[in-house]
């Protein structure tokens, strides 16, 4: 052999090792992260943490904090995605070449990266303390404010999958359209969006898991609560919140059902993960 | 109607009469001169093949036919392009008006995603407000010109992404006669697809002529030669010669246009 290609070889060997390595120690960390949630949180598993509530200390469960975790991830969901996906097509379809785009979709970054604890403190100073002062008092921590927090993450992962999505379109899509002298919001909203819908959804299911776990801005907005609540305008649990809570508790019986409540986020993020990857893997067989 | 087309339409069954006329055509982009004074006539109910080598402005020429270029910022195109006498570069011009007057079916079949009834009820139901029963006729009628009814008509609820590539540049052409349009606008429509599959798109326009005017950008020289009568020869931006297919593929008046349909360049 000469040198030449064994050089190349030794480089692709290389290369391959590194790559194998990289991929094994991220695997190994997730793995690991799954083992420690399961193994400390199997004794606090069973029929009470789904069917019991936390005012109930060590012999109570997670009932309340799924429920509130549910509700306050799907209004945010609510209030995030359609704002989402119209911002998303403005700026796809819209605002392409405009620079008044360029700052916008610049701006969306910078929120992309914005520290949840910033966007909870936000939504404390602009929506929960004015509705304590105007309530004067019987409405201050809502489920409503902690939704808007989570709404505000959420915004922009969803604006940018959607830009994303709409700009690998072909070109030739939107001439097709536009050459039966069809607007551009026909175009945009019944075939662009339709065309782009797995990619989309995939960004919002990813938007939801990028909300599930955060905690920092619903302490000040959710806050949390021991009971069983529906209301939206009433202190809310949520998986997170309660974590955070029990980890702070000396007890251990307690700190399991801590690890059993992260058990059952990683679990759910890895489930929307899976089913976003599905979305997308589906979409594209049904395009090509 | 204006007076010059009212006259072009009695003058219709006398000769041919010219469907759009080319005056004067000049197109830039992003500093370019990419058309350099064209001008043409493309007569009613013909079929007029453009050929060139790539980058000649042909594709560019025909995009000007239906405002398509408008959708990209920094194209510009001056001078005139009277459609049935009325110039369409005219910022007055309804594009509305022109692009349900001059369809266009491009180089790649883009079926939109939705069934293939959708496909072709969607536009019309933009441009008129029908009942149920005449939109199912229209489709019909419209998959039936585009020789596509009998593939489909049992699968009308299906994605129109499942059909095959020459299915799909049908569904495009049935899409676009589904407006009842007076011109066709054809970019390479068979380049993308199989020999038998052109060979089906040909025989359609073959047919279609009797009803529309069609107008083909074309870089197969053979295809232009089998379903045009006239050709016009572009190069570099350049309307070099037009006449009737048959004098341009046997005795070209020009030697650029010898040279090209005898393959030394292109």
């Amino acid at each position: 052999m000469n040198g030449l290609y064994r050089r190349r070889a030794l480089g692709n060997g290389a290369a391959i090792t590194f790559a194998a390595a990289s991929t094994a120690l991220g695997l190994g960390f997730l793995g690991w992260i799954l083992w420690t949630t399961l193994s400390r949180g199997i004794s606090a598993i069973g029929v009470p943490l789904f069917t019991r509530i936390s005012a109930h200390g060590e012999d109570g469960g997670l009932a309340n904090a799924i429920v509130g975790s549910g509700i306050i991830n799907f209004m945010a969901i609510l209030f995030a995605a359609p704002i989402g996906v119209m911002a998303g097509a403005w700026l796809a379809e819209y605002a392409a070449h405009s620079r008044l785009g360029a700052l916008i979709r610049f701006m969306n970054d910078i929120l992309l990266s914005a520290p949840s604890i910033v966007l909870g403190l936000f939504v404390y100073v602009v929506v929960v303390l004015p509705m304590t002062a105007w309530s004067n008092g019987a409405v201050s921590f809502s489920a409503f404010a902690g939704a808007l927090a989570l709404a505000l993450i959420a915004l922009p992962v969803i604006v940018r999958t959607t830009d994303e999505m709409l700009r690998l379109q072909p070109m030739t899509l939107r001439e097709a359209a536009l050459s039966l002298g069809v607007p551009q919001w026909k175009l945009t909203s019944q075939v662009l969006l339709r065309a782009a819908g797995s990619g989309i959804l995939t960004g919002i299911l990813l938007a939801l898991a990028r909300v599930a776990g955060e905690t920092a801005p619903l302490l000040f907005t959710a806050f949390g609560n021991n009971y069983m609540a529906f209301g939206p305008l009433e202190k809310m649990a949520s998986l997170p919140t309660i974590i955070y809570q029990y980890t702070n508790d000396p007890n251990p019986a307690m700190h399991a059902i801590a690890w059993a409540g992260a058990l059952m986020i990683t679990l759910f993020v890895l489930a929307l993960g899976l089913l976003a990857r599905w979305f997308l893997v589906r979409g594209h067989i049904r395009h090509d | 109607m204006t007076e010059l087309a009212a006259a072009l339409h009695t003058a219709d069954t006398l000769a041919p009469r010219n469907h759009i006329e080319v005056r004067g055509l000049d197109f830039h982009y992003h500093g370019h001169h990419a058309l350099k004074n064209i001008t043409l006539d493309i007569p009613a109910r013909q079929v007029t093949a453009i050929i060139g080598p790539s980058g000649c402005g042909k594709s560019t020429l025909l995009r000007v036919f239906n405002r398509i270029y408008a959708m990209h910022p920094g194209l510009r195109a001056s001078g005139q392009v009277l459609l049935d006498g009325e110039n369409i570069l005219d910022p007055r011009y309804s594009l509305n008006r022109l692009r349900s007057k001059v369809g266009m079916v491009f180089q790649k079949p883009v079926p939109f995603p939705m069934t293939i009834f959708e496909n072709v009820a969607w536009a019309i139901r933009h441009h008129e407000r029908l009942g149920r029963s005449d939109l199912e006729r229209r489709v019909e009628e419209a998959l039936r010109s585009a020789a596509l009814w009998d593939e489909v008509k049992d699968k009308l609820k299906g994605s129109a992404l499942g059909l095959s590539g020459g299915q799909q540049q049908r569904l495009c052409i049935a899409r676009c006669i589904a407006l009842r349009p007076e011109v066709l606008l054809l970019d390479e429509p068979t380049s993308a697809l199989d020999p038998i599959a052109t060979g089906r798109i040909e025989q359609l326009i073959e047919e279609l002529k009797s009803e529309f005017t069609i107008v083909i950008v074309t870089h197969n020289m053979q295809q232009a030669a089998r379903i045009s009568d006239r050709t016009a020869f572009m190069y570099l931006g350049e309307l070099i010669e037009v006449d009737a297919t048959e004098k341009i593929f046997t005795a070209p008046a020009r030697k650029q246009t010898e040279d090209y349909i005898t393959g030394r360049y292109g």
